[in-house]
């Protein structure tokens, strides 16, 4: 007798969101990325169409990270030039899209003023062909002055522009609808002020095609079985029709699972654990493989040897 | 929770004047307003403004005109089911036909219309002896009509069952048998049919009628109620359905879920 697979049917998917914008865009992106536009539960082939893949974006530094040796010996010497880093993240390492992050604009670290950062920008921009995601530093009120100045310099790119957090999304909003760029939202693992930073987002003009939620992730062995509850229930409320929690989602896998002791504590010091080479590599290809499995769009990753596993994984759970 | 606005009906003197002298206006006016007001379904309901040989045209009419001015799906609601095939055929989206008892003449006639034209039937817990007193005949009957859908192969997402309330003031024994059929109903098959009331019957020519039928409303939802004909502009009472479904955990809470229902 053969077996009939149930199959579950949705009214309705997660939106597509484009990230960059070519010449022809008003940008000067050598190509786009769409992401999103799932209609079902990630990666059941039997049940629905995988219309794109997730992507990987490589985080590149304005200034030298305090890293794990495991990571920055890869990176090698670019790492003092976040331009040639961010090429070397393309062109050797495959990464889809390049995550710049500018901890060097914190008024308590090198203060890099606005106008520095939009350089930078212009530069990296320059340089790749891909679309760039870009961050300020965590100094709420230096991070509005950064992102809105590169927002405006690199006008008509369509970055993926953040964070937007519920205390604070007003002048990044604007910026990102002034200047047609894209927005992250960030909320703290938490899937009420999730939906409400969207609304409220959505509430200032900024169209929801235009948005991407950061649900705030957690390192492997730190939670991430509750990243993946936050994620699972924003994808079913997704998939039911709640246009408030139908964005795709950006994960900062590389930041959380390198916070991780595991990630960079030597065997000398846990013998029990392991050898470190392996043991950090793994660390983050497992915590982003999690993340993937309930439908991650966008991985933001560091450590290039993970990198290689994960866009191996994803060709192979994208294979029916 | 799905709001199927009432308003569009000639029991209404704007809406029966409209009809009796093709001025659209009216019914234009209460299509946008009940969209406003939360509305996910339009009724529409010549009522007895027009005599039943141009009940047809009359529907025809009905349909263009509310499409002119909104996109929401509609609900055809008459007895006269050739009104309805007539405005089923101009619908653009897929329409409800309000309504069928359980009466083995009148499945035959609507269930395979239903199936032509893509449409869900509203099925109605009663037959020609009219409605029943209790919960079990009620269920009785709307097992009939999941059985209809069945051999038809109306999906069961498409049958709206409405166990048929009364005003409070006569039939006071008929609100906890309705809350009763409710929980039965969604039971009656797996996936479940969806239910429905025409809610402003409970509290017909009773003041406080906006109480009643917010308190009845919330009751039945939390009964197992998935849509109702209503009035769409009383807030209160969509600001009810709203938080029902929060409070059922049906949908993800935000501060402003009351806004982000309007919205949909």
């Amino acid at each position: 007798m053969s077996v009939v697979l149930v199959k579950e049917r949705y009214s309705s998917k997660v939106g597509e969101v484009v990230l960059g914008a070519t010449p022809e865009q008003g940008g000067t992106r050598t190509s786009t990325i769409t992401v999103g536009g799932d209609n079902g539960l990630p990666y059941l082939h039997f049940e629905n169409e995988i219309t794109n893949r997730a992507v990987i974006a490589m985080e590149v530094t304005d200034v030298v990270p305090e890293w794990s040796e495991m990571i920055t010996k890869q990176i090698g010497d670019v790492i003092n030039n976040p331009v040639a880093w961010a090429k070397k993240c393309v062109e050797e390492f495959g990464a889809d899209l390049i995550y710049l992050k500018f901890d060097g604009a914190d008024p308590e670290g090198e203060n890099r003023s606005p106008e520095d950062c939009a350089r930078i920008v212009k530069e990296v921009l320059a340089a790749v062909g891909v679309p760039l995601i870009v961050e300020g530093c965590d100094d709420p009120d230096k991070n509005n002055e950064v992102i809105t100045a590169i927002a405006e310099a690199a006008a008509g790119e369509n970055l993926l522009i953040g964070v937007a957090e519920q205390n604070n999304y007003k002048s990044m909003a604007a910026a990102a609808m002034v200047h047609k760029h894209t927005l992250i939202a960030r909320s703290p693992l938490d899937i009420n002020i999730c939906k409400q930073l969207n609304i409220l987002i959505n509430e200032m003009g900024l169209p929801l095609n235009k948005i991407v939620i950061d649900p705030t992730v957690a390192g492997l062995g730190f939670g991430i079985e509750y990243v993946y509850s936050i994620m699972e229930r924003a994808r079913l409320g997704a998939l039911a029709g709640d246009r408030m929690l139908s964005m795709p989602m950006i994960c900062t896998v590389g930041y959380e699972a390198n916070r991780c002791k595991e990630a960079h504590a030597s065997a000398e010091e846990f013998p029990g654990w392991g050898d470190l080479e392996d043991r950090s590599v793994l660390w983050e290809a497992v915590t982003a493989s999690g993340v993937l499995e309930v439908g991650a769009s966008i991985l933001v990753m560091r450590n290039p040897s993970s990198v290689k596993l994960v866009q191996k994984h994803i060709a192979d759970i994208m294979t029916k | 929770m799905l709001i199927f606005g009432e308003r569009i009906n000639g029991m209404f003197t704007d809406i029966g004047d409209g009809l009796r002298n093709k001025d659209p206006k009216p019914l234009q006016y209460w299509a946008v307003k009940q969209e406003e007001g939360g509305a996910h379904y339009l009724d529409l309901n010549s009522g007895p403004a027009i005599p039943k040989e141009e009940r047809a045209a009359a529907y025809e009419w009905m349909v263009k005109v509310v499409q002119e001015v909104s996109e929401l799906p509609l609900v055809l609601d008459s007895t006269n089911y050739d009104a309805i095939e007539a405005g089923l055929k101009l619908c653009k989206r897929p329409a409800i036909i309000n309504s069928c008892p359980a009466e083995q003449s009148k499945i035959e006639r609507v269930f395979p219309m239903a199936m032509q034209y893509n449409a869900g039937v509203i099925g109605l817990t009663m037959d020609k002896k009219g409605i029943p007193k209790n919960a079990e005949n009620r269920v009785a009957f709307a097992m009939e009509l999941v059985a209809a859908a069945d051999e038809y192969g109306l999906p069961m997402e498409d049958l709206f069952l409405d166990p048929l309330i009364l005003p409070v003031n006569v039939a006071q024994d008929h609100c906890p048998e309705v809350l009763e059929s409710l929980r039965q109903i969604k039971m009656l098959a797996n996936p479940a049919p969806r239910t429905v009331l025409g809610l402003s019957n409970v509290s017909q020519k009773s003041p406080d009628r906006n109480l009643i039928n917010r308190t009845f409303m919330a009751m039945a939802i939390a009964s197992g109620l998935d849509a109702a004909i209503m009035d769409a502009n009383d807030d209160a009472l969509v600001d009810c359905a709203a938080t029902c479904e929060i409070l059922l955990n049906q949908s993800i809470y935000a501060d402003s879920y009351l806004k982000v229902f309007r919205a949909r």
